[in-house]
């Protein structure tokens, strides 16, 4: 594929969203627009948790951690040097738009950045153990950076991140889902996809091979844990109010759910079920006190008849969609 | 030239010694045969050759690069290739996807260039593509290319598993019980394959098995080991009539008065 | 001094509650590999089985010796049903299935009786009868209530009946010799659907007993009780090294007393965060836990 053509592709794929991001908040009332932003905001963690979990084969349950180092660092950002920053830049002729999407981009990468981090002191000392001990451990990092956070009083501690500067919108969640879903998908679909998918069949022959599994695995987290971050910087600026309430181990529950539902190994799979997942709560609302319960049945029903989840490891193949998604991975 | 030396190698997993002082080499391009009654810690042997126990004693070297200490994808990355006892295939993926997992160490363009699909990054996927397909019509594996690697009869797994090995590009070769659960035909095919590419790949190779007609059929030397002690060693005519190797997978011989 | 004498019975008398809900945890670890998240839950309903016999029974405004016994063995047995329900229908389907997906069940039965336990019981917490009467001992300088020792009183006979069923009858050799290897243990003729079901029963008791016991120390229950105790529990279960009885009951009240130091000495907010610092401690520096054993994979 030509670079031509890719560079037009992309200019498609950009414009479509920007057209979704100006025409949809008119089409649309403000409570499906909030179902919407939400979802795309799960997608981007569902995505990313699935190529840690789904791709490599690693138990991790505390996703949400990730997520909240990733939406405290940008609401700090911006909360304490954005609004003063964009108001520097007005008075040089920066028109605001400008300055706002240019903070909000920093703010969101470095939240990234510094959830890769966060990923990185988690994953290194913790991919030495086993599937069930890998779980525990995660999930304890995820609650021991919820309860650091809790006691940061400079951004809010108990009481919670109030008067967060409310840049993100459903442009830039859209932008970033396609990212997501992007580089994913093109990590996948590459030699790397299949070193990755090495590690979750058989450690040990990966090794023989010559993968160094443990990078591996350190890159999975690593990555994840950055789209994360970047997740919960949109989250936190779209709410513009955060409390780590948001951030326990049933969010990271939440979002493990999504993947398994979708099938662990499938992008399309969890970008589906993250759909499904943030709309049905919100479905289900008439019969609300029932809804968790509905809801944990369902989980239980599904891993008894369907541990596989919707799509498995396979990607939704539309017929002739389908054979030209396949043809944009690997050549042959 | 030894390719392969190991050192007065001893090792013990807690109490236990499994491997005792054991001093054997073996030359390049050599079939070498390694043999003893199940629990004599050849597989041991294997492990620790290929990085994944360290030695408690001794020393383990490839044409006099030490290899102690490695972890197995160095080891792998040094040159040496294994398969094992059960055949650790990746399930869920193809026949071809397996075998172009074991190019991707040595071919593989940088995570960055692979996200961004660049230039170079898509002309090492092709010809990872390539080479895989090319070592799969050598193996007589191409009409299976797109089956799921765990679909395939057992027989043409095994070939499959030593396929993706001789991928990785290796000097050395370790083939653990590859006869295991073949019939007579299916043995003496793959008496041929190891044969073939031991001339074809330029390889030395080394072989666990118990099925004795393999191991006296293709074997230059052999070596014979008993609770982790290297009992007798020499050309296969030698180790067939070696009275200590008949006795220890036998047991002694019940004196007739 | 008193003050630290104090805060020692106190962390070891949380430290026997901990122990008896990780002994569920680490049996079912045992004989499964199954980290059983709804293990916190059953201890939850199992106070919730306390409360309501002891409603019935008017034990709190009649109390006696022998209805306080009677709404301890109601609920153990409430809860030795109910883990055997859970086991049956929930764990057993996917028991061949692989781990994540048996974990995730685990977790979707915990939600359940969470919020079953919403919907039925309401959430708004309740108070729990005072089934025996508290009373102010003075031993030398210190002062304790009767409920520590009551707390840890129960806590010990149940913990040695329960040595003696596993080291001194048949059923408890089937347990271990499951725990050790269940394919084998079941060429040998052991009915291990049958074991690990009575497994399940003993350790829901267990928790069922604990949750009484809160229930009358606190004296407070409410559906989600059992979240954090669940928890820390699972923890204090790992620290003594997970399948291992012994180490459950050592765990529990190293726990147990570092929780209460730390809350007493340090600082109130990092209550729940000493479990998670333990925890990754042990996962770092020693994962087997304190007594157990290296299990290897074979190559």
């Amino acid at each position: 594929m030509s670079a031509g053509i890719r560079f037009l592709r992309l200019l498609a794929i950009f414009g479509g969203i920007l057209g979704l991001g100006t025409l949809l908040p008119r089409a649309v009332n403000p409570y499906l627009m909030q179902i919407i932003t939400l979802s795309g905001i799960n997608i981007i963690l569902a995505v990313s948790l699935n190529l840690i979990n789904g791709f490599t084969g690693q138990f991790s349950i505390g996703h949400a951690g990730f997520m909240a180092v990733g939406a405290y660092l940008s609401a700090a950002f911006t909360f304490y040097l954005g609004r003063d920053g964009v108001a520097a830049l007005a008075a040089a002729g920066v028109p605001e738009g400008v300055a706002v999407s240019g903070f909000l981009l920093a703010g969101l990468i470095l939240g990234g950045l510094a959830a890769a981090l966060s990923g990185l002191l988690v994953g290194l000392p913790t991919l030495r153990l086993r599937g069930d001990y890998l779980a525990i451990a995660t999930l304890g990092f995820g609650e021991i950076i919820r309860v650091i956070l809790l006691n940061i009083d400079a951004v809010g501690g108990a009481r919670g991140f109030a008067d967060i500067p409310p840049w993100s919108n459903l442009t830039w969640v859209l932008v970033w889902s396609a990212v997501t879903i992007g580089v994913a998908w093109n990590l996948v679909h590459s030699t790397h996809g299949r070193a990755f998918i090495s590690v979750r069949e058989d450690e040990i022959a990966a090794e023989a091979l010559g993968i160094d599994t443990t990078r591996y695995k350190v890159v999975a987290f690593v990555l994840g844990a950055f789209f994360a971050g970047v997740a919960g910087g949109l989250f936190g600026h779209y709410l513009a109010y955060l409390h780590t309430n948001s951030f326990t181990f049933i969010k990271s529950i939440e979002v493990v759910i999504m993947v398994v539902l979708g099938g662990m190994g499938s992008i399309t799979g969890s970008v589906l079920a993250a759909i499904v997942l943030t709309a049905l709560p919100e479905v289900l609302r008439p019969v609300r006190e029932y809804r968790m319960v509905i809801y944990s049945l369902l989980l239980i029903v599904l891993m008894i008849t369907r541990p596989q989840g919707l799509f498995g490891t396979r990607e939704l193949g539309l017929g002739r969609l389908g054979r030209r998604l396949r043809d944009l991975s690997v050549a042959r | 030239m030894a390719l392969l030396d190991l050192d007065h190698v001893t090792h013990f997993f807690g109490g236990l010694k499994a491997v005792d002082d054991l001093a054997v080499s073996v030359e390049k391009g050599e079939l070498f045969g390694l043999i003893g009654p199940n629990g004599a810690g050849k597989t041991t042997v294997f492990n620790l050759i290929t990085g994944v126990y360290a030695p408690t004693q001794g020393r383990i070297c490839l044409a006099d690069r030490l290899l102690n200490g490695k972890a197995p994808f160095q080891v792998c990355g040094a040159g040496v290739a294994r398969t094992f006892q059960t055949t650790r295939l990746f399930r869920s993926m193809t026949v071809l996807d397996n075998v172009r997992t074991a190019f991707h160490p040595a071919l593989h363009p940088g995570l960055a260039s692979s996200i961004l699909r660049t230039r170079g990054a898509m002309r090492a996927e092709a010809e990872i593509a390539r080479r895989a397909a090319e070592l799969l019509r050598e193996f007589r594996l191409e009409r299976v290319a797109d089956r799921r690697s765990v679909e395939l009869p057992y027989g043409e797994q095994r070939r499959l598993e030593i396929a993706r090995a001789v991928a990785t590009g290796p000097r050395l070769l370790l083939l653990d019980e590859p006869a295991a659960g073949l019939n007579q035909t299916e043995s003496k095919e793959l008496m041929d394959l190891i044969g073939w590419i031991r001339n074809r790949y330029d390889l030395t190779v080394l072989l666990i098995e118990h099925d004795m007609r393999v191991v006296m059929g293709i074997c230059e030397r052999i070596a014979v080991l008993d609770y982790g002690r290297l009992i007798a060693e020499g050309k296969p005519e030698a180790i067939r009539r070696d009275p200590r190797v008949i006795e220890a997978y036998l047991g002694e011989e019940v004196p007739t008065s | 001094m008193q003050e630290f004498l104090q805060q020692l019975v106190n962390g070891v008398a949380w430290g026997s509650i901990y122990s008896l809900i990780a002994l569920g945890y680490t049996m079912v670890y045992g004989v499964l590999r199954l980290i059983n998240f709804a293990h916190g839950d059953v201890y939850m309903v199992g106070a919730y089985a306390g409360l309501f016999s002891a409603l019935w029974l008017r034990a709190g405004t009649e109390p006696s010796l022998g209805k306080a016994l009677l709404v301890l063995l109601f609920a153990m047995a409430v809860c030795a049903l109910l883990g055997v329900v859970i086991e049956r229908a929930a764990y057993r389907p996917v028991r061949r299935h692989p781990r994540l997906t048996s974990l995730i069940t685990a977790i979707g039965v915990s939600l359940l009786l969470e919020n079953l336990g919403i919907v039925v019981f309401g959430a708004r917490p309740r108070a729990f009868p005072e089934i025996v009467r508290s009373q102010r001992l003075e031993l030398g300088s210190i002062v304790i209530g009767s409920h520590q020792f009551l707390v840890l009183g129960v806590a010990l006979i149940l913990m040695l009946l329960l040595q003696l069923i596993v080291h001194r009858t048949r059923i408890g050799k089937a347990m271990r010799a499951v725990s050790f290897n269940a394919d084998a243990a079941r060429l040998m003729g052991i009915p291990t659907d049958s074991v690990i079901a009575f497994t399940f029963a003993l350790g829901s008791a267990l928790a069922a007993a604990a949750g009484v016991l809160v229930g009358l120390y606190l004296p407070r229950v409410d559906p989600l009780m059992g979240l954090i105790p669940g928890l820390k529990a699972f923890v204090a279960a790992v620290l003594g090294g997970i399948g291992n009885i012994p180490g459950a009951m050592v765990g529990g009240l190293v726990m147990g007393i570092a929780e209460t130091m730390v809350v007493a000495y340090l600082a109130p907010t990092y209550r729940d965060a000493i479990a998670f610092a333990l925890l990754i401690l042990i996962l770092l520096f020693r994962p087997t836990g304190l007594l157990g054993k290296r299990e290897v994979e074979k190559v």
